[in-house]
């Protein structure tokens, strides 16, 4: 940390430490100077010359992404020149802009729209024509490139060129000429290419999957933790409740980062981004008896039902690093510490292993095994599960939020036949939802909170964001009712 | 008339081979120089009040001081001339490297000892095919005759850009980016090509060290105006008898320029002078008695610039001519920061606009007040000139504006 050095912001004594960019030590000081092209984790290129500043002494106006905090420096933020500087800069980024926010997605969450109310000239001098450019090019497969709407504050080319290092986008063209287009041969297909659309400041990037789905001041927003990778990267679960026929009746319309600078910094992977559609498909609502004659059943005799049949079975457990430290300690309270059963199953297999990278993946496509490790849960191989199953040693195979046939493949229907009884817990049906005696609807992590412990040992909450789909509970909350059940049999209760 | 660069341009047909510049002492600067103390050959350019003749006025031998001493800054330092000439009205660096061209490689040898470089470049602009090619063979030359000793001398051409000439730009050009200036600090003496220590200097300048080194700071100084030394070379083209390469002494009255060259043309009032090339606002009637320099002429409001001196007389009108100006910034303009980009284009169709007949009195308004926002609030010299073009004409002949204002 440099020294703290005192210095003048619109007036007031303040401090920071020496050399904080002035746009930054002004946030801290609760003032928020317009910008587009500055962004923390990608440097400050000042082209945009949108956040100028007065420095006492200096012979024209700065740009403050590009000003050190100094001993005895005096910012005016707010000083009539600053705001006229601020509003012609304004005004010179939208000679050429389409002005067609009634249609374009960025409405609601627009640099140029947020700007123009706070600090806009209210009154166009432009009488003339607007500059044509290129529209609805699409840039990769998730994001769509408008040439028109961009400020050319050049975010996206310095994230491809510098975080990613791929470099499929590019500023080509010289002057108003000039625009953002995709590398010629290339498409922006990085894993992480959904960044850029967050990072746009205004319409010209936008994302394929969210585009024209809701309007953006229709989402509700609440903090979650992506479980796609045990990388723990802090999201935002942004849902749409508020016009349920909106976004093809999903509820979930879109993930976006948040900044954590321990964890991801400012980015998610598009694998996380957009890997949410489980969420709003293929759901389990209903507590289900499948055999030998189908019932719906209450959690109550579900419960008693289940926990009968439990008792004194060879139980082996199917898991998933998708359970929460809640949802583990309740495992570990049923399955370890009320039935006593050996057989754990929980390593990353084939169905939760994926492709790993410097910046974020993470090998292992679960968000918490370290949670069940902290537990001093022990995994065994399911290539022993399978040994078991196939010699029918396994009477009852409880299987937690889990696609047998990804890691079996076609040999996963005959091995869970193997069993006598089996039960499938989890958000999802799966490939095999239909061949289990028992369904336990489960929420999905968006539904409930809890914490996940990530790869590095770091635990994180994540809220709840939605409610749960018909008769779904936690995971833990049905470890709980089971244990209950095992504990304290219905017949007693009854009487 | 008391001539430094093209002193031996009339007599000397040949002056260009090296023969026949060694013959007129040529190279004897150099072989001065060489052993000699380098923080004391760096003084005595500091001493004569060399500017940088590129057309921004900055002390030469100042901008040398600001290199990191080696011991500080340790690895390569590298000398850069500016040889990507391309402001219109300017050609005096076309015509140093068609003449001269040992003049200009015995200076930059000067100053590549005296900066401590080993490899030095000379960006020359793409269209100059002559001179590139003279440049060429003027380059066998030195270094046949071992006139380059340890020092060596890249060729690099320019792709075509105007903005390539500003220092930063011309650096990133080099490097095989997009020609989008730098801004400083860092300044190119700490952190230029390669983020290394780069001295980057005009043609001129460079040519200029020679007589320096070998007649003394003091007698370069005394030909000069007080803070601008020697002499400095006019491109002069425009309403005038006799254009061409003109070399007058820093100080000779713009009155005196023009009786030289013979502007304006007979039967015709003078309107204005462009004094560094069409980025510059013109010198009006009531300067022709400034001496120009760096500093007077921006005392009266406009720059010297790179000599580029174009005359403009009552037959020209100023809404044309700044249309022209727009049209070529609008065009050159790098497209980096907003304000020139949009700025730039804009005004050119505001202009375009009056032209046809459609103008109104507050586009003439508007014009002034977007030069306002331009101008001081950009990245490089080229935005500043876009606004500078716009409040230059519309303040010096705002009849020739009003004129186009369409009468309801």
């Amino acid at each position: 940390m440099n020294k703290i050095v005192k210095y003048k912001l619109n007036g007031k004594d303040v401090e920071a430490p020496e050399g904080r960019l002035v746009i930054e030590a002004a946030k801290d000081q609760g003032i928020e100077i317009p910008h587009y092209c500055y962004h923390p984790a990608l440097g400050n290129p000042g082209n945009c010359r949108m956040c100028i500043v007065e420095v006492a002494g200096a012979p024209k106006p700065q740009v403050s992404c590009r000003t050190g905090v100094r001993e005895g420096l005096e910012v005016k933020t707010d000083s009539d020149a600053v705001k006229r500087a601020q509003a012609s800069a304004l005004e010179l980024h939208l000679v050429n802009h389409p002005l067609d926010c009634p249609v374009c997605d960025q409405s609601g969450e627009c640099g140029l729209q947020d700007y123009y109310m706070k600090i806009g000239q209210y009154s166009s001098s432009v009488r003339e024509d607007k500059e044509h450019k290129g529209k609805r090019i699409e840039a990769g497969p998730h994001v769509m490139l408008d040439q028109e709407r961009c400020v050319l504050c050049t975010r996206c080319t310095r994230f491809v060129d510098n975080v990613t290092k791929t470099h499929e986008l590019g500023i080509f063209g010289m002057g108003h000429n000039e625009r953002v287009e995709v590398t010629p041969g290339m498409t922006l297909d990085n894993a992480y290419s959904g960044n850029v659309v967050d990072i746009c400041p205004v319409g010209a990037l936008t994302d394929r999957d969210f585009r024209y789905k809701v309007r953006v001041w229709y989402l509700d927003k609440t903090d979650s933790i992506c479980p796609g990778c045990s990388r723990g990267c802090n999201i935002s679960v942004h849902a749409n409740t508020q016009r349920p026929w909106h976004n093809d009746g999903k509820r979930v319309a879109r993930l976006k980062p948040r900044v954590n600078m321990d964890i991801n910094g400012h980015w998610i992977c598009d694998d996380g981004r957009y890997g949410f559609s489980s969420l709003d498909s293929d759901r389990l609502g209903k507590v289900l008896r499948l055999s030998p004659e189908r019932a719906e059943l209450s959690w109550f005799d579900a419960a008693h039902e289940v926990a009968a049949k439990l008792k004194d079975s060879s139980i082996a457990v199917v898991a998933s690093g998708m359970l929460s430290n809640e949802d583990w300690a309740a495992y570990k309270a049923l399955f370890v510490d009320a039935l006593k059963v050996q057989g754990h199953y929980f390593t990353a297999e084939p169905d939760q292993l994926g492709e790993e990278d410097a910046l974020l993946r993470r090998k292992e496509k679960v968000p918490n095994l370290k949670g069940a490790e902290a537990l001093g849960l022990k995994s065994g191989s399911f290539d022993e599960l399978k040994k078991n199953l196939e010699a029918g040693k396994v009477k009852t195979l409880y299987v937690i939020e889990r696609d047998l046939t990804k890691i079996w493949g076609d040999k996963a229907a005959g091995l869970l036949a193997k069993a006598d009884m089996t039960i499938l817990q989890g958000p999802n049906k799966y490939a095999l939802g239909d061949s289990f005696t028992y369904r336990l609807p489960a929420t999905a992590y968006v539904e409930e909170e809890g914490h996940f412990t990530n790869f590095e040992g770091k635990v994180q909450a994540y809220k709840k964001a939605l409610a749960p789909i018909g008769h779904a509970r936690p995971d833990w909350d049905i470890f709980a009712l089971l244990k209950k059940a095992v504990i304290q049999p219905a017949a007693k209760v009854a009487a | 008339m008391t001539k430094i660069l093209t002193k031996h341009f009339d007599s000397e047909p040949k002056f260009h081979e090296l023969e026949a510049y060694r013959r007129l002492g040529g190279y004897s600067a150099l072989k001065k120089a060489l052993g000699q103390d380098r923080k004391a050959l760096q003084d005595e350019v500091t001493k004569s009040n060399l500017r940088g003749l590129g057309g921004a006025g900055f002390p030469t031998g100042v901008k040398w001081g600001t290199v990191p001493p080696e011991d500080k800054v340790p690895g390569p330092r590298y000398v850069v001339v500016n040889a990507d000439e391309s402001e219109p009205g300017c050609y005096k660096d076309r015509i140093l490297l068609t003449r001269a061209p040992h003049q200009l490689i015995e200076g930059l040898l000067i100053a590549a000892y005296v900066i401590g470089a080993k490899d030095t470049f000379i960006f020359i602009r793409g269209e100059y095919q002559n001179q590139y090619d003279i440049l060429e063979k003027a380059l066998a030359e030195a270094k046949a005759a071992g006139l380059l000793g340890d020092v060596t001398i890249h060729l690099m051409r320019g792709a075509g850009a105007y903005i390539s000439g500003l220092d930063t730009a011309l650096l990133e050009t080099m490097e095989g980016k997009k020609a989008w200036p730098r801004q400083p600090p860092p300044f190119p003496t700490v952190a230029g090509l390669m983020a290394k220590p780069t001295v980057v200097n005009n043609v001129e300048t460079l040519s200029m060290l020679p007589f320096i080194i070998n007649e003394g700071a003091e007698a370069f100084a005394k030909i000069g105006s007080p803070k601008s030394g020697g002499t400095v070379l006019f491109s002069i083209s425009g309403s005038v008898d006799k254009p061409g390469l003109y070399e007058f002494p820093m100080g000779t009255k713009l009155r005196d320029v023009l009786a030289a060259c013979g502007g304006p043309k007979a039967g015709r009032k003078l309107k204005g002078v462009i004094p560094g090339g069409t980025s510059m606002p013109p010198l009006m009637e009531k300067d022709l008695d400034i001496e120009l320099d760096f500093d007077s002429v921006r005392a009266a409001g406009t720059f010297l610039g790179a000599g580029g001196m174009i005359v403009l007389d009552d037959s020209m009108d100023a809404v044309e001519i700044a249309h022209n100006i727009e049209r070529f910034l609008t065009h050159e303009s790098c497209g980096q920061c907003t304000p020139c980009r949009e700025g730039s284009n804009w005004s050119e169709r505001i202009l375009e606009r009056m032209l046809v007949g459609h103008g109104e009195q507050a586009d003439i308004d508007n014009l002034a007040r977007v030069g306002d926002n331009i101008t001081g609030k950009v990245i490089c010299a080229l935005g500043d000139t876009v606004g500078m073009v716009l409040k230059g004409y519309i303040g010096r002949y705002p009849e020739d504006f009003k004129k186009r204002v369409k009468s309801s």
